[in-house]
């Protein structure tokens, strides 16, 4: 149920269904208390979209009596709800207010990862800095206009004299960003783009101020103030940019339990938080919960779905002994664990220690607009020396070069320059926003447009490790007893049997699961049996099948009835995307952690012939490495946890909004929707935006190669060089804007096109 | 040229007036939920909601 029509929702779908409602315990955790007994919950409701989503959702939560105050942000996508810890009918459960949002829209709601504040701070300084010097620079070229219209002597002096004081202290709270910046670089030993922008716009001020007191008639406030404000509004672009993209993939469900249940030594139960849970602690899982910390398996027998952790696709069985990891999810039955790590030591811990000795592309990458400042900077002032010493000697008045070398310095400010890269970032960005596809940094761009191999994880990735029905054999009366029997099992195959089958299914009830066999029910006309061929039929046979196949039987007392054939199934789009991969010219690769049998049956599926199976995953984040060694610019794209080094040690990396909270951090893109075709789109349109930006630097360049010579002659006044620098930052805000014209010519192109033969694919060597 | 003494500080008035009044809206959290203003206006019978407690329950932590 929806609260709007079908079709309409689901901007943001999610691969992995089996999203766990966070329990009351969690939840309590994640509140924050405002006043005693008031507290406050913050959820992230992905499917909100919009008005009657909002109306349907406040109206709903205001209804309960603990409610006090509901608001839903439309453009995060949250709820915030104030609510009173005690009512009149007792102390509130914090999950029931899920199950108001749930039963109210049809919408899942859940907790999400906790931070950005700071962040969003910076926007708010950004933008106050964009509007005191957008009225700074408007109230400036407003005097400045007059001045070149013909005010004279005094009536000019005061015009500048008050310029002069509006531009002070717009200088300071706007150019802060810029002076702070070039400062760290400065004082690092290098040089980026802000240190000539700071350095121009402090030099034409003093100037300008110098000028101004000996009642002088040119004065360059109004390119001060102009230039300040074109090159915030760059800034806040770029940040904002960052902090949409931040917003949505915080926004994903954590997937890492905050917490677990402690069985305590006079046998109550107790939530806690992960870091209070201590080796030797006993820990309860029900069944659909995420394990929290390792530990070993005292009471209880279990199947866990380990895709997560090591990219295994089948799930793993697990009786009293057996050793679990955290971040896996308990399916059939409950357990009582014995916590062997804390939640610092855990898997995830050893993890999280391989990312950091990973010394990633990203780290050795400098930004493109850094790259051209390293050479830009040194010329440019070099410049505006020489002219002065030469002005100095030849002319013999010194004043006079002073102002030439000035006016050399703000013609050739790199006001174009520095808006050529971000606001094709910005375009280009908001461009995959709208497919889905999350950009975490400009750079992550640029990289991504470098790249010559492509990486992939298989569980979770190229497929979405959760398997599918491909055959069924057997009557259709025994396929619904089947999809009856599997409506009673959190067993993923039981779930994907449910799924396929459409129709009336017979009423059944007291289902036995035996974990790690199936399940078996006793009727009128005997026992009924759905799971493994040893588990459901007395005569044994050996297993028919195998590899990447898994086959579940239904028999009636021990008589085969139905057999039902699953495979993982496949991303949507899997092979067309890895056709456009190859079609770009890039070699695709697959690195798992699955058995050799599936990868190399997925391999063959979707043409991709470079294959290894059963990695650890330093062993991946190893093979990245060796690919790295020998020149390969590499794209990882992979979800689990054992991805996340491989990720990080990848000069670029994507993952599915479904991965591991630890991939989803460690990754550069994030993708929202389930098809696979985002990795293509994503390099297509970084390719695009890269081209962008070298002509947007080809025409600054070229912009200078012209105005330059004016200055240096010595005809540059104030007028001609507003103009000049106003021109110059539109054309490169306008080229940048082709970017949406020319990709989506190019889509009407490719889908025109599209099943065209194929060139043969080139080979990588992961080995 | 004796009305420049006026005409200038009301032109920089007026600015001034502009920016801190988009300050003020910026402080005051009325860009915080762009896409859900563009709805709630549409929404017939709303309860008031007072715009500072919104705004401090939109964004609580940011001390402003």
């Amino acid at each position: 149920m929806s609260c709007c029509a079908p079709g309409t929702e689901g901007s943001l779908e999610f691969s992995r269904a089996s999203l766990i409602m966070p329990s009351s315990e969690e939840l309590m955790l994640a509140s924050r208390s405002l006043t005693p007994g008031v507290r406050q919950t913050d959820l992230s409701v992905p499917g909100v979209h919009c008005g009657t989503c909002i109306t349907t959702i406040e109206k709903a939560l205001q209804a309960e009596p603990s409610v006090q105050h509901a608001r839903v942000n439309l453009s995060t996508r949250r709820v915030s709800i104030t609510w009173a810890e005690e009512t009149a009918a007792g102390r509130t459960d914090p999950q029931e207010l899920l199950r108001v949002i749930k039963s109210a829209s049809g919408y899942d709601a859940h907790l999400f990862m906790n931070e950005e504040e700071a962040a969003d701070r910076l926007r708010t300084q950004l933008l106050r800095g964009v509007a005191v010097t957008g009225f700074a620079a408007a109230n400036i070229m407003l005097l400045s206009v007059s001045v070149w219209s013909g005010a004279e002597a005094a009536t000019r002096d005061l015009f500048h004299w008050i310029s002069a004081m509006i531009a002070a202290p717009a200088l300071i709270y706007g150019g802060r960003f810029f002076y702070a910046s070039a400062w760290n670089a400065l004082r690092q030993g290098r040089t980026n783009m802000d240190v000539p922008i700071a350095l121009a716009i402090t030099l034409s001020y003093a100037v300008s101020l110098w000028e101004t007191m000996h009642h002088g008639e040119h004065a360059w406030f109004d390119a001060t103030a102009s230039l300040l404000f074109f090159l915030l509004i760059g800034r806040t672009l770029d940040h904002l940019m960052r902090d949409r993209a931040r917003a949505a993939i915080t926004g994903l469900a954590r997937l890492s339990p905050r917490g677990a249940v402690l069985l305590t030594a006079d046998g109550s139960r107790e939530y806690r938080s992960v870091e209070e849970i201590t080796p030797g602690d006993r820990v309860a899982v029900a069944a659909g919960d995420r394990i929290a910390v390792d530990g070993i398996v005292e009471i209880g027998e279990s199947e866990l779905d380990v895709s997560i952790v090591n990219g295994e696709s089948v799930p793993q069985a697990v009786k009293p002994g057996s050793v679990v990891r955290a971040g896996t999810v308990n399916l059939t039955g409950s357990l009582v664990l014995k916590a062997t790590a804390s939640a610092r030591n855990s898997f995830l811990a050893e993890i999280i220690s391989l990312m950091e000795a990973a010394e990633g592309g990203r780290a050795r990458y400098r930004r493109i607009a850094d790259r051209a400042a390293q050479i830009y900077s040194p010329a440019v002032h070099l410049l505006a020396l020489t002219s002065f010493v030469c002005w100095g000697i030849f002319g013999g008045d010194w004043k006079q070069a002073m102002l030439i070398a000035i006016s050399v310095l703000i013609i050739t400010c790199p006001c174009a320059l520095g808006l050529a890269v971000p606001v094709v970032q910005v375009v280009a960005a908001g461009r995959l926003f709208r497919s889905g596809i999350m950009v975490k940094d400009g750079s992550a761009m640029e990289r991504l447009a470098e790249i010559d191999t492509v990486v992939f994880d298989k569980t979770g990735t190229l497929t979405l490790g959760r398997p599918q029905l491909v055959e069924a054999r057997g009557k259709p009366a025994h396929q619904a007893m089947a999809a009856a029997i599997a409506a009673h099992s959190r067993h993923p195959l039981s779930e994907a049997l449910r799924a396929a089958h459409a129709g009336p299914v017979p009423a059944i009830d007291a289902v036995q699961e035996r974990p790690g066999e199936g399940v078996s029910v006793e009727t009128a006309q005997g026992e009924y049996r759905l799971g493994k061929r040893t588990f459901a039929c007395s005569a044994q046979f050996g297993s028919r099948i195998s590899g990447a196949v898994s086959e579940v039987v239904l028999s009636l007392d021990g008589e085969e009835l139905a057999c039902f054939l699953f495979e993982d199934e496949l991303r949507p789009a899997a092979e067309a995307a890895i056709d456009r991969v190859h079609d770009m010219g890039l070699v695709a690769g697959i690195l798992s952690g699955d058995r050799e049998s599936v990868v190399s049956s997925v391999g063959r599926k979707l043409g991709i012939a470079s294959w290894r199976a059963e990695l650890t995953p330093k062993e991946k984040a190893e093979a990245v490495a060796a690919l790295a060694s020998e020149e390969h610019k590499v794209l990882m794209v992979g979800d689990g946890i054992n991805d996340a080094p491989a990720l990080s040690t990848a000069y670029v990396s994507m993952a599915p909004a479904s991965a591991a909270d630890i991939g989803r951090q460690a990754a550069d893109f994030v993708f929202m929707h389930e098809s696979l075709a985002a990795v293509p789109t994503a390099v297509d349109v970084s390719r695009r935006a890269a081209r962008l930006i070298r002509e947007n630097f080809a025409l600054a360049i070229g912009y200078n190669i012209i105005a330059v010579p004016i200055a240096l002659a010595g005809f540059a006044t104030p007028l001609i060089a507003a103009v000049a620098m106003s021109t110059s930052s539109i054309i490169v805000v306008v080229n940048a804007l082709r970017l949406n014209r020319i990709v989506k010519v190019s889509e009407i192109a490719a889908s025109k096109d599209a099943p065209q033969a194929k060139p043969a694919a080139a080979e990588v060597r992961l080995a | 040229m004796n009305m420049l003494i006026y005409l200038i500080p009301v032109a920089l008035a007026l600015g001034g007036l502009g920016l801190g009044a988009f300050l003020w809206s910026l402080k005051n959290g009325q860009y915080e939920d762009l896409d859900g203003a563009a709805w709630r206006v549409l929404d017939d019978d709303e309860t008031p909601v007072a715009p500072v407690e919104a705004r401090s329950l939109n964004s609580p932590q940011s001390g402003k």
